[in-house]
């Protein structure tokens, strides 16, 4: 029996999220001292194959190199998964929106729970989860004979890149389903690093005014820090920027060294995407606003009088 | 075209839980309920879709307690035509209300089931995805928009993704799941909850749909996070400067 993890990639690289599932399996595997299989399914996905192969504490790498894979459409992907699922105490995958798209599918193909979020693993069938945006946390435990997980990647610090020599295997591909065609495609191109595994993150909210605002006073900001950027939900419904920039408890959940939170008030839905962030400032001209509670530095001022004052100050 | 909409009876969102003391779960007595916020825009899809006669009838379906039938009156107060209740006391994970959705479709052979992306309560986000695996359906998980071709049979959805946005046709029938903004909901108005008192209201039970809920995971204890310490409040950005540089060590 092993364990196995969904690798996260875009064919060409392995996504870091990947690595911190590994994290996970490996937590799972103190107690199992079992074997951690890594599945990539793709399209021409040699080079990400190769990547997940020399990540610490991988022992084998199954790779289905098919066209249908290419798109990571949950319908192809689960069905290839469950045909692997024998020989597995259990399935994980980070909770990326391909993970939280397919592997609910997976677990309910196999007549089996799905754990969703992971934060901790206390042993082999017992998490830790939270629940109500992060204002709870519920351990659980599960009976089922296969345990399908997805693991909230800011819970875990991802294994070393490098280190492992997993032997590749060569599977083959499940019949293309045909039930979902990609259409079109549109990811935003940023030279900053990914939000999701950024140390620095400057966030904006409604307080930003204007998308031009936003753009005008946070990017010296980021710029100046190397950081990651941003936003509310707020700042997103009001076209300030684009949906994949939001963080919160339905966004992106972050927890930087320093996450800066411009113009943001605080809700709770907010918070629940980066209350654990190990510094938080808050910019902000009302004194009450909620997000002070969880602030490690408040500044309460007019955000466009302070932060170009602090681009300059840096 | 007939759609279904699961609507889940959920804390207001605006309302921030306390953990019991005895830590086996959160304190929901005398707190305000609500439709998940997720599920309001499930329904505001299907209403646009009926008004647009692309649909010919919107039925909500609830899970849970008997205090669902609420949720399920605000669902055809917005406009739904009618309401399930599929009537239960004991604890629903996502997997058994999977079960469930699926026992009706079977009876009530939509084209459309549009879910919410996640209920704002367990935060699970499976139960849209799991109803399409036991369909053998198509999916399109955290949609922004939706656009139905009945006559080809196929739905074409934009996603919200974790890079940006992708489209996927799906072929009909098939499972939406919605995401913030793929619509604003609208209000129900008083005459309208008025009319809903008289829309019908099935009441079934797990058992004669011959379905098994029990739970598969069994929660050992909630308990709350761990806190934050008070932080400062700073005098001005030299300070906070001062602060990140010296004290947190965060930047350089
Ligand atoms: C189902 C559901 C899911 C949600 N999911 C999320 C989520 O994932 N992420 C999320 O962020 N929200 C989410 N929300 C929304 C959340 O409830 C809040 O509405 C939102 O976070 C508010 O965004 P904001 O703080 O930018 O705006 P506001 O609450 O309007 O706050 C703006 C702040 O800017 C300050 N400000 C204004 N002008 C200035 C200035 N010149 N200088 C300094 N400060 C200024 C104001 O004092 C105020 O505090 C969700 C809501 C629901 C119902
Ligand atoms: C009395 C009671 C006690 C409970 N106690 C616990 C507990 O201690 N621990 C625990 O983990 N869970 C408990 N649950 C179950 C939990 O609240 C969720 O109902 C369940 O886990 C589903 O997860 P989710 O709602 O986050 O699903 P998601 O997959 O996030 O929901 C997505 C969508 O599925 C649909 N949907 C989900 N549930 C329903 C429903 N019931 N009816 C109609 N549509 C629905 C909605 O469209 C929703 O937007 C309890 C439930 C009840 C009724």
């Amino acid at each position: 029996m092993s364990i196995l993890v969904i690798a996260e990639h875009d064919n060409l690289t392995l996504k870091v999220a990947t690595r911190n599932a590994i994290a996970a399996a490996a937590k799972i595997n103190i107690t199992l001292a079992t074997e951690i299989h890594v599945l990539v399914a793709g399209v021409a996905c040699g080079d990400a194959a190769q990547q997940a192969a020399a990540v610490a504490g991988v022992a084998k790498v199954i790779v289905a190199d098919a066209a249908h894979y290419g798109d990571q459409t949950a319908e192809n992907l689960a069905a290839l998964i469950v045909a692997q699922a024998g020989g597995h105490t259990h399935i994980l995958a980070a909770a990326t929106s391909n993970g939280k798209n397919t592997l609910p599918r997976v677990a309910a193909l196999l007549d089996v729970a799905q754990i969703s979020d992971i934060i901790a693993v206390l042993d082999a069938d017992t998490f830790v989860r939270p629940i109500y945006a992060g204002n709870a946390l519920a351990t659980v435990k599960s009976a089922d004979p296969v345990k399908v997980i997805t693991v909230r990647t800011t819970g875990f610090d991802a294994v070393e890149a490098s280190g492992g020599h997993a032997v590749i295997e060569n599977i083959q591909a499940s019949t293309d389903l045909g039930q979902a065609k990609l259409v079109n495609r549109e990811l935003t191109k940023s030279a900053r690093p990914e939000l999701a595994a950024a140390k620095i993150i400057v966030s904006g909210g409604r307080g930003m005014g204007s998308g031009e605002n936003y753009h005008t006073v946070l990017e010296p900001l980021a710029d100046k820090l190397g950081a990651a950027m941003g936003a509310s939900r707020a700042a997103v419904d009001a076209g300030f920027v684009s949906n994949d920039y939001q963080v919160g408890q339905t966004g992106k959940i972050v927890a930087p060294q320093l996450y800066i939170a411009i113009g943001i008030s605080g809700a709770i839905q907010h918070l629940a995407g980066m209350k654990d962030s190990k510094v938080i400032v808050a910019i902000n001209k009302d004194p009450d606003a909620p997000i002070f509670q969880v602030a490690d530095y408040g500044l309460v001022a007019d955000l466009f009088q302070a932060v170009p004052e602090l681009v300059a100050a840096l | 075209m007939k759609i279904l909409v699961p609507v889940k009876r959920v804390i207001d969102y605006n309302i921030k839980v306390r953990v019991k003391a005895d830590n086996t779960g959160v304190d929901l007595a005398n707190v305000k309920m609500a439709m998940n916020p997720f599920d309001e825009i499930a329904i505001e899809e299907a209403l646009r879709l009926k008004e647009a006669d692309v649909a010919s009838e919107v039925v909500a379906i609830s899970c849970g307690v008997t205090a669902c039938q609420e949720t399920l009156r605000t669902a055809m107060a917005l406009g739904a035509d009618r309401g399930i209740l599929v009537e239960t006391d004991v604890e629903l994970q996502p997997l058994a209300v999977a079960k469930l959705l699926k026992a009706i479709a079977l009876n009530e052979s939509p084209q459309l089931i549009i879910l919410g992306k996640q209920a704002i309560d367990d935060d699970a986000n499976q139960t849209g995805q799991m109803l399409a695996a036991l369909m053998g359906w198509p999916q399109a998980t955290f949609a922004s928009k939706v656009v139905v071709d009945v006559a080809a049979g196929s739905v074409t959805v934009t996603r919200e993704v974790d890079g940006g946005s992708e489209t996927l046709a799906l072929t009909l029938p098939a499972i939406v799941t919605t995401d913030l903004r793929l619509n604003e909901p609208r209000y129900a108005t008083l005459p309208n909850i008025m009319k809903a008192k008289k829309k019908p209201l099935d009441v079934i039970k797990p058992e004669a749909l011959g379905v098994d809920v029990t739970p598969r995971l069994t929660t050992l204890k909630v308990t709350d996070p761990a806190p934050r310490s008070a932080g400062v409040k700073v005098a001005n950005v030299a300070e906070l400067i001062h602060k990140l540089k010296n004290e947190a060590k965060v930047i350089a």
